[in-house]
């Protein structure tokens, strides 16, 4: 079994895609589709790392960084972050809040397999 | 004297020259007579359409009502001076320049002023990309289909033998993510080709809102007769549908909106508030204190009555949370659409001292620097309960300035990102004006 890498994205479309793209590099996808109980989901999946995009219905991605850096649990679990914005204060804002790496939208696929690849040894 | 105020003696001057009296002009321009003879005594600024159509009825240029032709120019040069940074001109000399060369004083005014109006253009511009919540949203859709789409078609280019089942699935999701990308980009096609004009900002339901308020001059005749009722306010509605196609969401807001206007009119029917009104001038606390209603009522009813009877008047209301929700504007006073405002507003500061109105002078920078009057109170607008806590909404009413008796002038701006305030202690992001955008 590969490691796990919990997806937190609320495109349909996105996250067939992306589940797609990481299964057949051999990771366990698990996906989660709104802001509001996506810290549920993390302690309930226990990733080895997470997708996590910043405009979710009912909490922002920013707002969910925060609580999964103050679990101590996962505090040292790497956070990708996704974003369609691509503005400097986004992407300081998402490292000030401990996020591993942030990548703007739209992204290649080979990127974003890279950047799991880099953040977790398979 | 400065010369604003002396707008009303050479409207006075014209009319007298022109043998017409003062109650036929007023009638002719369409203002009550004693708002005419305020005006004529300059106890009343004026500009925009009444200034205007004083002019048409005069039959003179409003320049040479306003300033005078040569005091036009100079005044131009004057303005121009003032908004120098660097090396500033002599001043001392600027009659000689504008009489030798006129031309070029001419000119030079022209310049400014189309600067100016460039610089009304990006603030506008950049008021809608910072705070427009329907751009951001369709930004939004369109960067998260192409990213669907260029993850699938990738996958579909990139992976070898794939399966038929994932080949076809795929296939239909980019179908369904080309869609949503057509209906977005043709949505902010829309949006970004139309011009900045006031037309063109008719995007959210507020907007929609206001606008419909502001073709009725903020005033609603059919809400004013003994008996409106609810059913007028329908009335109102089907008309805002049929004429502006209002959207559901904008109807809903301004149900509200008439809800209270009518709920204001009823308190303080319009005989009596114009007859207040007339009594103790424009003091929204004494018309408060002979009426026995809030000041914040009292604003409001102020906002609403024809600018024909009492001359202009604005009105901005946030809620608790600083976002405008309500704006009727005053010509030299702008306003952002949404938030994001200058935290120096008194607005602003009242909402931490419910119950302690305030009236002040404003400048805003970077304008026509123009000083306007504004009066101030925060208030509850629904009580606190065990699972809430109490809403708070702040009303500042805007007048045309009444004078330096009124005391200082503070000044303030529309909102950072286009204010050229230096060393603002209220600043929290760069302005593109200073910046020389």
């Amino acid at each position: 079994m590969g490691k796990t890498v919990l997806l937190i994205e609320d495109e349909p479309n996105i996250i067939e895609a992306v589940s797609f793209i990481l299964s057949r590099d051999g990771w366990e996808v698990k996906t989660h589709s709104n802001g509001h109980d996506a810290m549920q989901a993390v302690r309930a999946r226990v990733p080895d790392l997470i997708i996590l995009d910043v405009m979710l219905p009912g909490k922002s991605g920013f707002d969910i960084l925060a609580e999964i850096r103050n679990d101590a649990q996962f505090a040292e679990t790497p956070v990708l972050m996704l974003t369609a914005r691509g503005q400097t204060k986004d992407r300081e804002m998402a490292e000030r809040a401990g996020a591993s790496h942030y990548m703007t939208k739209p992204f290649a696929n080979a990127e974003v397999l890279a950047a799991v690849r880099a953040l977790v040894a398979p | 004297m400065p010369q604003r105020f002396m707008i009303g003696t050479r409207i006075r001057e014209r009319r007298v020259l022109g043998g017409i009296r003062q109650a036929d002009l007023a009638r002719r321009v369409g203002i009550s007579p004693s708002y005419l003879n305020l005006i004529e005594h300059n106890h009343r600024r004026i500009g925009g359409k009444t200034l205007l159509r004083l002019a048409e009825v005069l039959d003179v240029e409003p320049v040479l009502l306003t300033e005078g032709a040569e005091a036009s120019l100079l005044a131009g040069l004057r303005e121009a001076a003032g908004a120098q940074s660097g090396d500033e001109p002599e001043l001392d000399r600027i009659e000689v320049f504008a009489r030798q060369f006129p031309g070029w004083a001419q000119m030079l005014v022209d310049l400014y002023r189309r600067g100016e109006a460039l610089e009304r253009t990006i603030g506008t511009l950049t008021d809608r990309l910072a705070h427009d919540p329907l751009l951001a949203a369709s930004l939004h859709e369109v960067i998260s289909a192409v990213t669907a789409i260029r993850a699938t078609s990738s996958i579909l280019v990139e992976t070898e033998a794939l399966e038929p089942e994932w080949q076809a699935r795929f296939h239909r999701n980019i179908n369904e993510d080309s869609a949503r990308l057509t209906e977005g980009a043709q949505s902010l096609v829309r949006y970004l080709e139309a011009a900045p004009n006031r037309d063109a900002e008719l995007k959210s339901p507020l907007d929609e809102m206001h606008a419909f308020l502001a073709a009725q001059g903020f005033h609603l005749t059919a809400l004013e007769h003994d008996r409106a009722g609810p059913e007028d306010i329908e009335r109102l509605l089907e008309q805002g549908m049929q004429e502006m196609a209002m959207s559901r969401a904008a109807q809903s807001l301004t149900r509200d909106v008439l809800q209270r206007y009518l709920a204001d009119a009823r308190v303080l029917p319009l005989p009596m508030f114009l007859a207040r009104v007339r009594d103790l001038g424009l003091r929204p606390d004494r018309i408060a204190e002979a009426t026995g209603v809030g000041i914040a009522q009292v604003f409001r009813r102020l906002a609403s009555l024809p600018e024909s009877e009492i001359g202009p008047v604005g009105l901005v209301i946030c809620d608790g949370s600083g976002t405008l929700v309500f704006r009727k504007p005053l010509e030299g006073f702008v306003t952002p659409r949404v938030a994001g405002a200058c935290p120096l507003w008194p607005l602003y500061q009242v909402l931490a001292q419910p119950q302690m109105p305030l009236r002040m002078r404003l400048r805003q920078a970077g304008r026509g620097a123009e000083v306007i009057e504004a009066f101030a109170v925060a208030a509850q607008a629904v009580p606190a309960a065990f699972d809430r806590p109490a809403l708070m909404q702040a009303h500042m009413l805007l007048l045309p300035d009444p004078g330096a008796a009124a005391g200082p002038v503070r000044d303030l701006g529309v909102s950072c990102r286009i204010c050229p305030l230096a060393d603002c202690v209220a600043r929290r992001e760069s302005s593109i004006i200073a910046e020389g955008f």
